[in-house]
């Protein structure tokens, strides 16, 4: 069990390294989304058994995190002309070099955390950490309101990781409840985020701007 | 049983959302208001039947605030209408029922009894109140509804990871964690500390960024200067006051836990730091609703200030959560009228609105001497018991510079106040033909009633109710 879900882990970490390098919105989209496939599969597998609420709550995080939100995002794409993420505030290289940090920054102080000996032996607290602080990077560096939810759901992602070590104490409830959170606060922000295009024209949050001392 | 507090507004909005007519749409709210009055003063008055228990329950901390929310929230429920036909041009389905949702999850914060379904309610509030700024659909109002979302999820996201770091403190520690509040403050002495403190920081960081503390305030000028006075009056009084019940929720964890010290050093910081901030900002501020969303960020240091404190401290901020909710209500609602009157919400375009509304300027000014702590007004006594908490903990320096601030705030509120409310009427004044009508000044004037009323006396039930949730914050259970 503690090997496949370490391998699904890995496949999250890769993931946040492709978020990182790419230029195109879609596939920032589609890799946050993929992501959300793997973490209903990692919560499966972290359960250790298959009951009824299990099965359940994997499939909600698939559908959620991996279909219903991704689709909102994608549709707003399909209404504007821009495909890309023009001039971030820092390149696409450097992301990957800081991404590349942040995830061996994440192994190294793990190993400093007084974890149970369960959870030292996985990668989820490290996974958890580096994806977290993926998301800070895309939310911060990036000038398109798009990547910018992407940011944030890689963000939430990363604690959503950090929640496999807790899967016996929260409840279904609390669980599905974030994720429901989660999906209506994507879907504010795809309705905001129509307006900022028909009111700018563009997706750009540099117009955003008029509001200061 | 505490459930009803949140069916009941829910229930509401249901209805609001099915009422086809525009015009009958906005009295929902007050009535709304109402029931729920009708509601709080039952649970109040009842021992509590455990329906929904262990989940949802009204302890002492949550008493003093749903009874506070019903309150606050039935007097803007009864500005609603006045305020909803003036703006018949735009459809108001959606921002009616929003708000009763709104309502419905401040009170399920205050009443849930669990860490992790606490944070889905405040999230849920984050998301009711995006469209609520959002009702005027310009430009601006677009930027501020962003910020206010993308700033307010991202921080409330950590709250999350700090509710998961607490919940983590009692599984390192071998105890089967149910993250509800009872049994935390059971286990609170063997939880594993380092994940207490840094859970504690991540909660105080995600929910002291929805309370509006400095430096996490950045989304408050924008949010409050963009949004109706009548939803401005809701976020300060309300959503800010719930962000401070969660934050209250961890403090008592480690107060229980024996971290009370930690705790407190934190909190005095955060709580000067706003008030610092604050002040920085208020002195020449040029805009008079961006200036009351800084109050809201010096009056939030306030209330943690209190609790950081201690002592007599913490009655004073419990108080005044309170005193400053309804004075926020006066100037918030008072200030909506300015600005619909005079079309702006610059001080160089608004002056003279003594002459122009005499009984919103006039409440404006009241409600600005109220703020600022001026005798007789409530905020006078919450402020003067956490400074004689200050004292005599010998804490001279905090009180010193605490004193210095409120100074500074008061110099640099009255100099916008006064700018707006004093001298000839602008030719601003000429831009709407709105002027003062009973709707649209009757339940401000009973808000200020209220503050003055607290300043002059405390009811009873309401000192024993003060007293119960300032001793669940004192005392380690």
């Amino acid at each position: 069990m503690e090997e496949t879900l370490d391998l699904v882990l890995v496949g999250v970490l890769l993931l946040n390294f492709l978020m990182l390098g790419t230029s195109r919105l879609k596939a920032a989209i589609h890799f946050a989304g993929m992501q959300g496939v793997l973490l209903g599969a990692a919560l499966f597998i972290a359960h250790g058994h298959a009951s009824g609420r299990v099965f359940f709550l994997s499939i909600a995080t698939v559908a959620l995190k991996g279909i219903a939100i991704p689709s909102i995002l994608l549709r707003a794409t399909r209404n504007i002309s821009i495909r890309r993420e023009i001039e971030p505030f820092v390149g696409f290289t450097a992301s990957l070099v800081l991404g590349a940090l942040a995830t061996g920054l994440s192994l190294v102080f793990s190993r400093s955390l007084p974890l149970l000996d369960e959870h030292a032996a996985v990668l989820v607290v490290p996974a958890s950490f580096a994806t977290l602080l993926t998301g800070f990077l895309v939310l911060t560096t990036r000038r398109k309101a798009i990547t910018q939810v992407v940011g944030y759901l890689t963000l939430e992602n990363g604690i959503f990781v950090f929640g496999l070590t807790l899967v016996e104490a929260i409840p279904f409830l609390v669980e599905i409840g974030v994720l429901l959170d989660l999906f209506v606060a994507v879907f504010v922000m795809g309705i905001i985020m129509d307006h900022i295009h028909r009111e700018f024209s563009s997706l750009s949050t540099e117009h955003l701007t008029s509001l200061r001392e | 049983m505490a459930l009803w507090l949140v069916i009941v507004p829910l229930g509401f909005a249901v209805v609001a959302f099915a009422t086809p007519g525009a015009r009958v749409r906005p009295w929902l709210l007050p009535a709304a208001g109402a029931t729920q009055l009708g509601v709080v003063a039952l649970e109040l008055v009842g021992r509590g039947d455990g329906v929904g228990a262990p989940w949802l329950g009204l302890d002492p901390i949550g008493r003093l605030v749903t009874g506070y929310l019903a309150v606050l929230f039935f007097l803007c429920a009864a500005y609603a209408p006045g305020y909803l036909a003036l703006r018949a041009d735009r459809p108001n389905r959606i921002f009616c029922s929003v708000m009763l949702v709104f309502f419905a999850m401040m009170n399920l914060i205050a009443s849930v009894q669990h860490l992790g379904l606490m944070w889905v309610a405040v999230e849920a509030t984050t998301l009711a109140s995006g469209p609520l700024l959002y009702f005027n659909r310009n430009p601006r109002s677009i930027e501020a509804t962003w910020k206010y979302l993308l700033i307010g999820s991202v921080g409330i996201a950590l709250a999350l990871l700090g509710t998961f770091f607490v919940a983590y403190s009692a599984l390192r520690a071998g105890i089967a964690t149910s993250m509800l509040l009872s049994d935390m403050l059971a286990s609170a002495p063997q939880l594993s500390r380092p994940w207490l403190h840094s859970g504690f920081v991540l909660a105080l960081v995600g929910y002291g960024t929805k309370m509006g503390l400095a430096p996490m305030h950045t989304w408050k000028p924008d949010a409050y200067g963009e949004a109706p006075g009548l939803v401005g009056a809701l976020l300060a009084g309300g959503l800010t006051s719930c962000a401070f019940v969660a934050i209250l929720r961890f403090f008592q964890i480690c107060v229980a836990a024996g971290e009370s010290e930690f705790a407190r050093t934190l909190l005095l910081f955060l709580g000067l730091f706003s008030m610092a901030v604050a002040g920085a900002f208020m002195v020449r501020q040029g805009d008079y609703k961006r200036m009351l969303a800084y109050s809201s960020v010096e009056h939030m240091g306030i209330l943690v200030l209190g609790i950081a404190i201690g002592g007599a401290g913490t009655f004073g901020a419990l108080l005044h959560l309170i005193n400053n909710g309804l004075s926020k209500g006066v100037l918030f609602l008072s200030a909506g009228n300015i600005h619909r009157a005079y079309g702006s919400k610059r001080t160089d375009d608004v002056s003279g609105a003594l002459s122009v509304l005499p009984a919103s300027a006039s409440l404006f000014l009241a409600g600005f001497f109220a703020i600022t702590g001026t005798p007789p007004f409530g905020p006078f006594v919450s402020e003067f018991t956490i400074l004689t908490a200050m004292m005599h903990a010998e804490r001279y320096a905090v009180a010193a510079a605490f004193l210095g601030l409120l100074v500074v705030v008061f110099v640099g509120m009255g100099s916008t106040v006064l700018a707006v409310v004093q001298g000839e009427p602008s030719e601003r004044s000429e831009a709407t033909p709105y002027r003062d009508g009973f709707l649209g000044v009757a339940p401000i004037a009973v808000l200020l009633a209220l503050v003055l009323g607290l300043g002059l006396w405390i009811p009873a039930p309401l000192l024993a109710l003060l007293r119960d949730a300032a001793a669940a914050l004192e005392i380690a259970r």
